[in-house]
């Protein structure tokens, strides 16, 4: 009686994962192997290993670490000074509040923040600078990647500093420790499973962003992301597409092993 | 003492100034009479006039709400299903490998969610558009609702369930009169993440979305690339208002149902 309930309930479920998990990764292994006429070929993976896509896939990564690095070193003082505050929860739920608005909305946005006539560069203007072309440069796409991310790697931080037992960084302070070594031998290390959480968090979808490179970076950054577009909906090769995803499958489960936590 | 306090509030402000500077931007200009996300010339409700006359992009709006409604509601009842199938299989085994699973949709880049649904729908041969893109909706929706309902399944103490039983409930009693009440908190939660992935969803439904579809994230996106025009910042304020009309719906639904569960917590 018992094993027929729980059958009834696996059925749906297996079901879901067998087509919409395990089928379309299976799917994307199979397609790698097309070119575009649908012959069966390896070219995509030789293709692939050319200096083309291997600058590609580099500068795909170096930009996503990029984003992460400086998304941590917004995200880790935000997150420690938000434990710190009266109304936390409140605050808290105010560094989260801009992840749910519509992200079309916000990289929207920075196209006129950004612009020729915006407002960063009528505050350049100000100052003394005098214009300069922000939009359409690797300093607005990571600038905006970053603003996007930031909430992504606030959270999983401020939660594991809520963990943290305070009476660890008293004692660390009691017996002499200065802020700074109490920071970095006490509090940090106890706090980097959020560190990590949040890394993986942001780092997986830096690789694959697209609309953010089309719209702020003008296409002058290609990520892994881009490129899948570009081949699914563009050129339509599928293979090619297909052999990009799989190694972004990859890296993404390199990163997955790499980050997680041991249990 | 005081002085790093004060440096601490003046990080904190410029943060929060960064995070809303481009949504107060948006809105600002939405009332612009110039037609320009630059040089505020004048107050005008025009735009709204615009966003509420353009016929395709209420279409488009409706669109998206429906998708999302359906989608939330549907991946809700197969997400409790699940949450519901990996509480009842025993072996540790087999219960990791169905959570391993149910976590890939959520961890995988939507790149590739987006390029293998498209593969896997003109596979099955679905045309692209409404279906495709409700299926796809669905298919992300429910990982995260199974996440959302497990945590309150593994709270309830199996000895309610042994009780109901005793006192002689059927299995399907046991289901609507114990179990799901006491999930409740769960679902709701579930539904709402579900509700807000799927209005929020640009990058897969920009992969499954034929020509004649649409939804709000894919216009925003098609009409962003050609340019600023103010009609999307009003749209944005009006999406903006909701969205916070949303949050605080669910923040109160949550607290409703935390604190009972609070108040047992502490006997």
């Amino acid at each position: 009686m018992v094993n027929r309930t729980r059958n009834l309930y696996l059925v749906p479920y297996i079901t879901w994962i067998a087509l919409f998990v395990v089928a379309p990764i299976v799917l994307i292994v199979y397609y790698s192997f097309f070119d575009v006429e649908g012959q069966f070929t390896l070219g995509n993976y030789v293709k692939f290993f050319t200096p083309v896509y291997m600058k590609m896939t580099l500068s795909s990564f170096w930009y996503a670490l990029l984003i992460t690095v400086f998304s941590l070193l917004v995200a880790y003082p935000t997150a420690y000074l938000l434990t710190r505050t009266k109304h936390k929860q409140l605050w808290l739920l105010l560094i989260i509040l801009p992840s749910w608005i519509n992200l079309l909305l916000k990289a929207y946005a920075f196209i006129g923040l950004f612009g020729t006539y915006g407002f960063a560069n009528a505050v350049l203007e100000m100052v003394g600078i005098g214009t300069q072309q922000i939009l359409f440069t690797d300093f607005s796409f990571i600038f905006v990647s970053v603003y996007i991310f930031i909430p992504f790697m606030v959270l999983p931080i401020y939660n594991a500093l809520e963990e943290l037992n305070p009476s660890l960084v008293y004692a660390s302070r009691d017996l002499g420790a200065s802020s700074w070594t109490t920071f970095r031998r006490v509090i940090f290390p106890l706090t980097i499973d959020g560190v990590k959480a949040g890394c993986q968090a942001v780092f997986i979808p830096a690789l694959s962003l697209f609309m953010i490179t089309r719209l702020i970076a003008g296409n002058r950054v290609i990520t892994l992301g881009t490129a899948i577009e570009q081949h699914f909906l563009v050129t339509q090769d599928w293979g090619m597409g297909a052999t990009i995803a799989v190694f972004l499958i990859i890296a993404m489960a390199i990163i997955m092993i790499l980050t997680g936590n041991r249990r | 003492m005081n002085k790093t306090l004060k440096w601490s509030n003046i990080y904190l402000v410029v943060v929060f100034a960064i995070l809303y500077a481009p949504i107060v931007y948006l809105m600002v200009y939405s009332f612009n009479s110039g037609g320009t996300m630059h040089s505020f010339e004048g107050f005008t409700l025009e735009w709204y006039s615009e966003v509420f006359s353009d016929t395709r992009l209420l279409i488009i709006v409706l669109n998206t709400f429906v998708i999302a409604l359906l989608s939330a509601a549907i991946s809700t009842i197969l997400g409790v299903i699940g949450a519901l199938a990996i509480r009842h299989v025993r072996r540790r085994h087999s219960r990791n490998a169905l959570m391993s699973f149910n976590n890939v949709l959520i961890v995988s880049p939507d790149v590739i969610i987006g390029a293998s649904f498209l593969i896997l729908f003109t596979m099955i041969g679905i045309r692209l558009g409404f279906t495709s893109v409700l299926l796809s909706h669905i298919a992300f929706s429910v990982p995260i609702v199974v996440l959302m309902v497990l945590p309150k399944l593994q709270e309830m103490s199996p000895s309610l369930i042994d009780a109901a039983r005793d006192l002689g409930a059927s299995s399907f009693d046991v289901l609507t009169k114990v179990v799901l009440p006491f999930i409740k908190p769960g679902i709701f939660a579930g539904f709402f993440m579900a509700l807000t992935y799927s209005l929020d969803d640009f990058a897969v439904t920009f992969f499954v979305t034929g020509n004649g579809f649409s939804t709000l994230s894919v216009e925003i996106y098609s009409r962003a690339r050609q340019g600023v025009s103010l009609s999307i910042n009003a749209l944005s304020t009006l999406l903006f208002l909701f969205t916070i009309v949303l949050v605080i719906g669910y923040y109160f639904i949550n607290r409703r149902n935390s604190r009972p569960a609070a108040k047992e917590g502490g006997r």
